[in-house]
């Protein structure tokens, strides 16, 4: 049960998340309303998705109050406090590239063939090429495409052929790259990863405890954010870190652990 | 031969750049196809740009009452996860609170479209759409008696009368059918819901489809309020083309005319 506990607790959050907005939309409650696009907590408090709002601007919209002020409240909370947890805590996808990257395991997918065929700053990239087509199209280039609108809005108001997007990625993680959507692609994880690489909370890495199992960055989706395991102690300070927590739970030296990072004293 | 680093640099750079120009190829034909909607019924008070505006996040949806307004899916031929409405399934019942205008967090659905001749936003003024009759398959064009889309349109006698004329066919009866007004109609697609024929003879078009425009040529020259759509037009009537730069002797003069 220890091994499991953060990913219990993600998976209660996002379930909860999307019960309350299926909740809103078949029966009316107004504690967590719309989607994750523009919301409206306990009726009041709007909250936006800051790159949707981002592509917005640029393609030249003109932008709410109410939205404007949601998006900011969503960039601070990340910003400030929770880093990329939204990929880990709240994204749907989550859910599917976490099963498809498990069944990788299940199926030794990973011993037959270790090939890379992207590299993890395509997600970058995706940033980019939405920006240059939402001001081309002047639309919200990647909320017209995004996986994670399909899913997430599908399950709220239904799906249409948005199943085969879930086929899809399923698929692509499954057989192609291991978390290959989350990992390397999505331009909003890649936008989360920007703008929570400051954040306070996060892994803070205690190599005197460590006995190099090297468990923690055989499960981390973002292996790359672990590069300070058995060298020296540290706070996971990359970006990429989704706060998933499923090194600190596979650890069994209690070298990982949740901090607040203190920039008073300048701790390293 | 060994590959130098500013080779390798070249072809890395020159693989991302061809993967960038064919996802984006291939992302903006999938966008662009998915934006063209141009059949759909938009919740009251949409704005003009309202693709651009709409974040999709259905809560218009979420507080329409009468489950009218549904988010569009993949697969819908409507630019996904925006609102819209199929009034022969469920119409627009026009709510006087307009729950789904006001609750836009994005102001892609704006009250202040709605407003009245006091400024108040009201639902009569809303302008979702414009009905159309087809009067060749509407039976009361045949002759035979049905008001359905005159009586349930909630504004009756104002957005859809009803034209009276002498059934020449009979001699004894007369032809009761109905006539749309668009500076009243609302779109609301009540009458296209109610409609009898089997596919509805009445439907509601997006204003830009369903309405004409009789540009400046003609005015209302017994309406003083429609010489307002002249405010703007040029005075200047002669025709600008390269052959008009010059005066009409140099024309004359020239060979141009001769050229066969």
């Amino acid at each position: 049960m220890s091994k499991v506990r953060f990913l219990i607790a993600r998976r209660v959050v996002q379930i909860l998340i999307l019960v309350l907005f299926i909740g809103a939309n078949i029966y009316g409650w107004n504690i967590l309303e719309g989607d994750l696009s523009a919301s409206y907590l306990f009726g009041f408090i709007p909250l936006a998705d800051p790159f949707a709002l981002t592509q917005m601007l640029i393609a030249g919209a003109t932008i709410a109050f109410d939205i404007a002020l949601g998006a900011v409240i969503i960039f601070l909370f990340y910003a400030v406090i929770g880093g990329r947890a939204f990929c880990s805590w709240i994204c749907p996808v989550n859910i599917i590239s976490d099963s498809a990257a498990w069944l990788r395991k299940v199926l030794a997918i990973d011993d037959v063939e270790h090939r890379k065929y992207l590299g993890r700053n395509t997600r970058y990239w995706m940033i980019g090429i939405a920006f240059l087509l939402s001001s081309i199209m002047g639309v919200a280039a990647f909320e017209m495409v995004s996986p994670v609108s399909i899913i997430h809005r599908g399950l709220i108001f239904g799906f249409g052929f948005g199943w085969g997007v879930v086929l899809l990625l399923s698929v692509f993680d499954l057989f192609i790259v291991r978390h290959g959507w989350c990992s390397h692609l999505c331009p909003l994880g890649g936008f989360y990863a920007l703008i929570g690489s400051k954040s306070i909370f996060r892994v803070k890495y205690n190599v005197d405890k460590c006995s190099s199992c090297m468990n923690c960055v055989n499960i981390c989706p973002e292996k790359q954010v672990l590069n300070m395991v058995t060298k020296k102690s540290s706070f996971v300070d990359n970006g990429e870190c989704t706060l998933c927590a499923r090194c600190i739970e596979v650890c069994n030296d209690d070298a990982l652990n949740f901090s607040i990072k203190n920039f008073i004293s300048k701790e390293k | 031969m060994p590959i130098s680093q500013r080779r390798k640099f070249l072809l890395k750079t020159a693989k991302a750049a061809a993967a960038a120009t064919v996802g984006g190829l291939v992302w903006g034909v999938i966008a662009s196809e998915s934006r063209a909607s141009p059949l759909a019924l938009r919740p009251p008070g949409a704005v003009d740009d309202f693709l651009q505006t709409c974040i999709r996040c259905g809560l218009c949806v979420n507080n329409c009452p009468y489950n009218t307004l549904s988010l569009a899916k993949i697969g819908e031929n409507v630019s996904y996860g925006t609102p819209y409405f199929v009034p022969r399934e469920i119409p627009c019942y026009m709510c006087e609170d307009i729950p789904c205008t006001a609750k836009c967090p994005s102001g892609a659905l704006d009250m202040s479209k709605m407003l009245n001749k006091k400024s108040e936003p009201n639902i009569n003024e809303a302008k979702m759409g414009i009905a159309v009759v087809d009067h060749n398959n509407c039976i009361a064009y045949w002759g035979i008696q049905c008001d359905a889309c005159y009586r349930v349109c909630p504004l009756m006698d104002e957005a859809i009368t009803q034209e009276y004329r002498r059934n020449e066919r009979t001699g004894k009866h007369a032809f009761l059918t109905p006539m749309v007004h668009a500076d009243s109609c609302t779109g609301c697609g009540m009458c296209e819901h109610a409609c009898i024929t089997s596919k509805a003879s009445i439907i509601v078009l997006p204003r830009a489809i369903g309405l004409g425009m009789a540009g400046t040529n003609y005015i209302k020259g017994w309406e003083s309020s429609d010489e307002e759509r002249l405010k703007d037009v040029s005075t200047d009537t002669t025709t600008k083309t390269d052959r008009s730069k010059k005066k009409v002797r140099d024309y004359l003069n020239s060979a141009e005319l001769f050229d066969e």
